[in-house]
């Protein structure tokens, strides 16, 4: 993999730092009147999610790493992996545990996930912004009560909790928004 | 014709009415002072030696010459000034662009405007009283602290600038995170400008001006040694709210002394693969001449004006920064 000065730092260039593949979010020049230049770097590394801030000399450089971003068709779990498949190649690809993450409890069947690859293996599974789930259970609501107000908590067919409003019922699809994990509304049949 | 390409200011008109205004109040401050506006070279035969500094070099191609003449855009009015001041000008302050290659970012334009003074007669201390005024006046903040260099990294990094060794710099560096320059560093003035600017600056001048103060003797770049304590130079940096608004010295007038340090800034430049830089033989001759002893002062009127105004980015107080310039 080539090798990046910190000059080529930008948003969504990716770094190994300390044996771990990174995400560059902003790179910010900071440098005395007289004296040395630093960069200062804020990045995101890809497997723990961690935000961090790391200081380089200007000029100083790292290895890059070999990440890339692909879009697959999620079709099931066999106890231990999840499986994807893209479209195009049908080629299938597991992602473990570790790699699906919290995004386990928004995997739907036949939804087109991100899953990002580090030297060709799943290391993290993003699943669309919005995906439809059925509820499972619920408390029934309250007759007459429109919208939003304080809603109550519903349990989905994945095992995600999300508060929706009192109207909604057992059994409802429901549409949510995966990165905020808040209901958008119920599910256009 | 292309309507997407950004032809508007990076400033607001009213930023600009700002920065007129500073401007205005700058030339009354120093008027009523009697110190003498001037206007010196911006392309001139000579850069500097800093190792840290990068000047932008030109051509120039004389209609009475045959030959080709390389130029350097100034990164500082300071030699040419100094010349006046060994030619007998007294003291004198100047508002004019300088340029630094390499130099660009939230804080940083390549280009940038610089107010330059120099007080004949003055030591390190008369001066800081001097800028306290002016920032008074401009930014109307209360007098300003005193924190010297050593005192500063004892108190926020526990560590003494004068007596460490490179070993304690080096895990000092690592103890705030910065293993991945420690590792591999061996300056201990890297590592201090380090542990300067991460980690001491962001702690001071955050409510009112702070003037560092008997910076160490190997980072007095044009500052006289300090008499009664040869480990710091008498070598100043204005801080205030995370930003480094100016540098002074009382200045070394010492001609040998300083042709020392240049040489010395040459070899450097050598073994660490920087191009060298020839000397200013001008300011060599006029310093031979003497220079009157005297301090000095660079101050960046584009970050005053983001004080004055309360903005966060460079590119804010400029007409157009190099974006769109």
């Amino acid at each position: 993999m080539a090798n990046y000065s910190t000059n080529e730092f930008k948003a969504g260039l990716k770094i190994m730092l300390d044996g771990e593949p990174c995400n560059v979010l902003e790179n910010e020049y900071v440098k005395p009147g007289k004296g040395q230049a630093f960069n200062r770097v804020k990045i995101r590394k890809l497997i723990s999610g961690k935000v961090l801030e790391k200081t380089f000399k200007s000029g100083d450089s790292v290895e890059g790493a070999d990440v890339m971003d692909t879009e697959l068709t999620y079709l099931y779990n066999d106890g231990e992996f999840y499986h994807f498949m893209n479209n195009e190649t049908f080629e299938q690809i597991a992602a473990d545990e570790k790699a699906v993450g919290e995004s386990v409890k928004w995997l739907v069947e036949n939804d087109n996930c991100t899953i990002t690859l580090w030297n060709g293996s799943p290391i993290v599974v993003t699943p669309p912004n919005f995906v439809e789930l059925e509820i499972t259970e619920t408390d029934p609501g309250l007759k007459g009560d429109t919208a939003g107000t304080g809603g109550k908590p519903a349990t989905l067919v994945t095992g995600a909790v999300v508060r929706v409003p009192l109207f909604v019922q057992r059994g409802e699809v429901i549409r949510v928004d995966t990165r905020s994990g808040e209901y958008v509304s119920r599910a256009q049949k | 014709m292309n309507s997407s390409v950004n032809w508007r200011p990076t400033a607001t008109i009213q930023t600009l009415k700002k920065r007129a205004e500073i401007n205005t109040q700058i030339r009354e401050f120093f008027a009523h002072r009697n110190v003498l506006e001037v206007e010196t070279p911006v392309l001139a035969h000579a850069s500097v030696t800093d190792i840290h500094l990068q000047g932008f070099c030109t051509q120039f191609n004389s209609p009475l010459k045959p030959e080709t003449e390389n130029l350097f855009l100034q990164t500082s009015p300071e030699f040419a000034m100094k010349r006046l001041l060994c030619a007998g000008s007294g003291s004198i302050f100047q508002i004019c662009k300088s340029f630094r290659n390499e130099e660009s970012g939230k804080h940083h334009n390549p280009e940038f405007t610089m107010l330059e003074w120099y007080r004949v007669g003055f030591n390190s201390s008369q001066l800081i009283d001097e800028i306290d005024e002016l920032l008074q006046k401009i930014l109307k903040t209360d007098p300003l602290d005193r924190l010297t260099y050593q005192q500063a990294f004892l108190t926020y990094c526990d560590i003494d600038p004068l007596c460490c060794t490179l070993e304690d710099l080096k895990r000092k560096a690592e103890y705030f995170g910065f293993t991945n320059i420690a590792q591999h560093e061996t300056s201990k003035d890297v590592l201090l400008q380090l542990l300067c600017s991460q980690v001491v600056e962001p702690k001071i001048g955050l409510v009112k001006p702070v003037a560092l103060t008997d910076f160490p003797a190997s980072q007095a770049a044009l500052a006289r040694i300090k008499q009664d304590d040869p480990r710091v130079a008498e070598r100043f940096e204005i801080y205030f709210k995370g930003l480094e608004l100016a540098n002074g010295y009382y200045e070394l007038t010492d001609v040998k002394e300083q042709l020392s340090r240049f040489e010395n800034d040459n070899q450097v430049r050598q073994q660490t693969g920087l191009p060298e830089v020839g000397l200013d033989e001008h300011l060599m001759a006029a310093m031979e001449n003497g220079l009157p002893d005297c301090s000095g002062v660079a101050l960046g009127v584009d970050r005053l004006v983001m004080l004055a105004c309360e903005v966060q980015n460079i590119d804010q107080v400029m007409s157009f920064s190099i974006g769109n310039a």
